[in-house]
């Protein structure tokens, strides 16, 4: 079952992400990305990360994804003109990012033999958990955190004002 | 077999950032290429949480956590950028925008 369910939401969220790459017109690609992060929030419950399962759904998939189909429809953003590529780029490029891609792989397999992932196996990435943690050891980074945010708030009300002289 | 292998998660979060990284440099859509970049977030994100899954601790959920948060306040920046760019030149080719090139 766990097999069946990784390699289902595994497939389409590299397939989504080569559809992120190769499609020409920029909505193809973020309703694509709304694929992967999908697929994505799967394989975290797999994992047991549920609150982060929750988070990539509801941050990446819905704020994030929202916010990038505003701006491509705002900007009116049409299909790119694709000049000056290299071809020797892609016959070159591509057998050795697969050539790379192998030798990663066979190296995390030695690295990490027999190690099982099955669900239910970590069950430490509930709400309450994360929260905790969130709270006494990482009181700090979230205290940061909240005035990063903050400054980008700042940041992008500055940016995307209009001019008022 | 009962489960999946770890390694499997690894290699799938590797493919994803390469898909990232070849997103970011072959496109030249400005939207496009922050997409990439979110790609290649989301890619080590999944790499974090299956370290916290083998080391049995909730660590790597919490830096992930961060990841997102981080990035959410990257995309609102980065699109207001966009916007103002495509205000002064009309273009969001990134062939274009060259002005401080030469």
């Amino acid at each position: 079952m766990d097999v069946i369910l990784f390699l289902i939401f595994a497939i389409i969220a590299v397939v989504g992400a080569i559809n992120v790459v190769v499609q020409s017109h920029p909505i193809s690609s973020a309703i694509s990305l709304v694929g992967v992060m999908g697929s994505l929030a799967v394989l975290y419950l797999l994992l047991g990360a549920e609150f982060l399962a929750a988070a990539q759904v509801i941050v990446y998939a819905g704020a994030i994804m929202v916010l990038f189909v505003f701006v491509i429809m705002l900007l009116n953003a049409g299909a790119e003109v694709r000049k000056g590529q290299s071809s020797i780029a892609l016959f070159l490029g591509g057998p050795l990012l697969v050539a790379l891609l192998i030798l990663l792989a066979w190296f995390v397999q030695q690295l990490f033999p027999g190690v099982m992932v099955y669900f239910g196996g970590f069950r430490g990435g509930s709400a309450q958990d994360v929260g905790r943690a969130l709270f006494t050891t990482y009181l700090l980074p979230f205290e940061v955190t909240s005035i990063l945010i903050l400054i980008a708030i700042l940041g992008a009300i500055v940016l995307a004002r209009k001019e008022m002289d | 077999m009962r489960g999946v292998p770890i390694s499997w998660y690894l290699t799938l979060s590797a493919i994803l950032f390469t898909l990232g990284v070849a997103g970011f440099l072959f496109r030249r859509n400005i939207i496009t290429v922050f997409m990439s970049i979110e790609l290649m977030l989301n890619a080590v994100n999944l790499s974090f949480i299956t370290f916290s899954y083998y080391w049995k601790q909730v660590n790597g959920h919490l830096i992930a956590f961060f990841v997102m948060v981080v990035a959410a306040a990257e995309a609102a920046v980065g699109l207001a950028i966009i916007l103002t760019v495509f205000k002064n030149r009309q273009t969001l080719n990134i062939d274009e925008v060259d002005s401080m090139k030469n």
